[in-house]
């Protein structure tokens, strides 16, 4: 088995470069982090022919090599630095044969790094409908490289691209335009001062605000007596160098290409037309979002009734087919119900990738940007914070991370700090059990009022999002330029591949991620509610038999001395400690101590009441026929009314309880400083709101 | 007046002139926005911001405050 063939993939956003990484590796891939940075890393193995593999590393899209953003500084940082072991033997470029002319830009870029580089003319498939023909052979000899016609969507071509990574090394790495002829005489110096050196690659380390590894740009002047310009001066020239690519490219493909006008069908603009319309735009986008969450709502029930079922199922199972004991309790009453109560929400997360991706997939969601950006402006945010905003209604965690496409630091920041009250699937769990509690199952004007009620609550934490921005925006004093550009891709119709394989990862990483937290969680909060501590907890028989006439049922007796167990275990005493706190929100210590070990992570919540409840209980119930059992212990009544459950939802939404976001909000901010304020002010705003719910409700 | 992108109705066309270079955003040339390209007004938000425009082929959105920047010559 010989070396692996380092290949890195990189092009401009929406030109399919994805469809054509998951071509290359199938599900062979996986999705980490750059060390010290959260820029998504994506990679993955390719077979090639005989028996040879490559390494595959998808690169952040970008437009070009001079980087604006995190994501592009990413790509840059690679290509400069041969001593990375992820340094590609060969560079893909994946450009969109209906965009052939911006792509090539960042093609002649790379190309003048004297790298190996592969070009892919991606969405070969539209050609003839769009009325392109392309002369290869021209442009490959202008160029100087290979071409692959690639189809990712009809797996075209994909075989051939093999075959040219495979012989990489037959490939050029000629430059197809030299760097020198944006300003001889300056780099005929550079040339001078390092005579071993891609002249290119130097430009870039002097234009580019990005770490080396062993190359300091501010070393290139003292070191070598060589002087570079001034800011401005080589601003001018970086606009200098664009216009003098562009024109090696209009060169280029007037050869190279020919668009037939009269067969071309532009789908875009008539879509447009409706789509981004003043009036017709925003009604659409809206009914979109209310056929996602009655969706999410409606469809999801099925198979989360049969996962509910088969944990209750698994549980007794355990507990018949093991020996008794503290061990096997452990994992009927601690570990399987607590794994269930994530495990539910699969397919209710499922369903929300699958249409978020959908929404990206198609080009949607630059129209989406495109409408909001103006009201979103008035609230200190970007039309770009629309895409943190909605995904945040998958993982608070990935959302923060999207905010930095948005250009404008205030802008960005305020994204960062009030993304965490979009409704993330974390919340999910506990919205779904306690509507189901508190709202009643019936139809009102042909919509599920359990549905709305959701739907309302999402609004809810989108509203607050926007009315936080705001006031932040009036409050915070940060003075940034900038610019807002954005592309309008072309419609497309999302691939099955890539939004299965985007549904697959990202569930499996929420399931996994939160899984680990979920299951320790449960065996503390297992062993913490089965022992207890002196003569009250261990003789708890002796004392409800004595307290109890004879008249009273086995079973109840049962039950009663659980209760007084439960009671005095070690989390009873906790939880009866912070009962003052939470008795005026009208919850019991049970869901106090639900909320704070929530603050963990929010899906912690139904995990733990299942722990709670099924500790030193032999019925098979649900968590649900559980929790409507629950009795309030100061009012009497049902512990879950409206009023409590319309209180609970209410905390939920507002409170900060997830530590990851934290972390990344740390991370992508750079001080702790945010992050605190956020856990602060939002729990604290959670508190107050709920406590005025109950108390007026009540 | 100079007459800039942000003057254009919809459907209208217009030739991009030579523009101030320190004022438009590198990220906008390498977009497509060249001196000599032809840009045309697809669509409007409300308030004329931002706009959605198809400049040589590449369909952009862009904020009314950079479209003031982009000089061009109507046809």
């Amino acid at each position: 088995m010989g070396k692996q063939i380092n290949v890195s993939l990189i092009g401009n956003p929406n030109t399919g470069k994805t469809s054509v990484f998951n071509q290359l590796t199938g599900l062979n891939q996986q999705v980490g982090n750059y060390p010290g940075i959260t820029v998504e890393k994506k990679e993955g193995i390719c077979k090639l022919p005989r028996g040879l593999k490559a390494h595959i590393l998808d690169l952040p899209g970008t437009y070009s090599l001079n980087a604006s953003s995190l994501d592009e500084n990413v790509v840059i940082e690679l290509l400069l630095n041969k001593n990375d072991k992820d340094f590609p033997d060969v560079a893909v470029v994946v450009s969109d044969v209906e965009n052939l002319k911006r792509n090539l830009l960042l093609f002649t870029q790379i190309k003048d790094l004297e790298i190996p580089t592969i070009l892919v003319i991606n969405m070969a498939d539209r050609m003839e409908r769009k009325g392109i023909s392309l002369d290869i052979e021209v442009l490959e000899a202008k160029l100087n490289t290979k071409i692959a016609l690639v189809s990712a969507r009809k797996n075209t071509g994909i075989e051939e691209l093999k075959e040219m990574i495979l012989n990489y090394r037959q490939i050029s790495t000629e430059p197809c335009l030299h760097a020198s002829i944006m300003d001889p005489e300056y780099f005929g110096r550079l040339r001078k001062a390092f005579p071993n050196q891609s002249l290119y690659k130097l430009w870039l380390v002097i234009t580019q605000d990005v770490n080396f590894a062993n190359i300091n740009r501010h070393a290139l002047d003292s070191e070598t007596g060589f002087h570079t310009k001034s800011n401005s001066d080589l601003k001018r020239l970086q606009q200098k160098e664009t216009i003098l690519r562009y024109q090696f490219i209009n060169g280029l493909l007037k050869e190279g290409l020919k668009v037939d006008l009269n067969s071309a069908t532009d789908l875009r603009i008539r879509f447009d037309r409706i789509l981004t319309h003043r009036v017709w735009g925003y009604v659409i986008f809206f009914m979109i979002l209310l056929l996602i969450f009655q969706a999410i709502y409606n469809w999801s029930s099925y198979p989360m009734d049969f996962i509910d079922s088969t944990f209750v199922s698994l549980s007794e199972w355990t507990k018949d087919m093991m020996p008794e004991g503290p061990f096997t309790n452990l994992i009927s009453e601690g570990i399987i119900p607590g794994l269930g109560g994530i495990v539910i929400f699969i397919p209710q997360i499922a369903f929300l990738f699958f249409f978020i991706s959908i929404l990206e997939e198609s080009g949607y969601m630059s129209r989406v940007v495109f409408l909001m950006d103006r009201i979103m402006r008035r609230f200190g945010l970007s039309g770009k914070s629309v895409v943190p905003l909605v995904s945040g209604t998958a993982c608070a965690i990935p959302a923060v991370m999207a905010a930095r496409n948005i250009e404008n630091w205030k802008e960005r920041l305020i994204t960062i700090l009030v993304v965490p009250f979009t409704t993330c699937s974390a919340r999910l769990p506990v919205y779904l059990i306690i509507i189901a509690l508190v709202i009643p199952d019936q139809s009102f004007l042909g919509f599920n009022l359990q549905g709305l009620t959701l739907m309302l609550l999402y609004l809810l934490g989108f509203g607050t999002a926007i009315a936080s921005a705001w006031l932040l925006n009036k409050i915070l004093k940060i003075k940034s330029k900038s610019y807002f550009v954005i592309e309008m891709p072309n419609y497309k119709l999302p691939m099955v591949k890539n939004v299965a394989i985007n549904v697959v990862e990202k569930t499996k990483s929420f399931v996994l991620g939160a899984g680990k937290i979920i299951l320790a969680i449960s065996i503390i909060l297992w062993v913490l509610a089965s022992y207890g501590p002196g003569d009250t907890f261990n003789n708890a028989e002796e004392i409800v038999t004595s307290e109890y006439n004879e008249d009273t049922s086995e079973s109840n007796l049962e039950e009663e001395i659980a209760a007084h167990k439960l009671k005095h275990s070690y989390i009873g005493i906790i939880g009866r400690g912070i009962e003052p706190a939470v008795t005026p929100l009208g919850y019991d210590w049970k869901i106090g101590i639900a909320i704070v070990s929530s603050f963990a992570a929010r899906e912690v919540f139904v995990g733990t009441l299942a722990t709670i409840y099924s500790v030193g209980s032999d019925e098979e119930e649900t968590i649900k026929n559980r929790m409507a059992a629950e009795i309030n212990p100061v009012l009497g009544g049902p512990l879950f009314t409206f009023a409590s459950g319309i209180s609970l939802l209410l905390f939920y939404a507002f409170a900060m309880q997830c530590m990851s976001t934290l972390a990344i909000v740390k991370r992508e901010t750079n001080t702790w400083k945010w992050p605190i304020l956020q856990l602060v002010i939002m729990s604290a705003f959670a508190y107050v709101v709920a406590l005025i719910a109950f108390q007026v409700l009540k | 007046m100079k007459l800039t992108v942000a003057h254009l109705q919809r459907g209208q066309r217009g030739i991009i002139k030579e523009f101030i270079a320190d004022k438009i955003p590198l990220k906008l040339l390498e977009m497509g926005c060249l001196p000599g390209n032809l840009v045309e007004l697809v669509q409007t938000a409300p308030f004329r911001d931002p706009m959605y425009l198809n400049i040589n082929g590449s369909h952009l959105a862009i904020r009314k405050e950079t479209a003031l920047l982009i000089e061009i010559e109507l046809i």
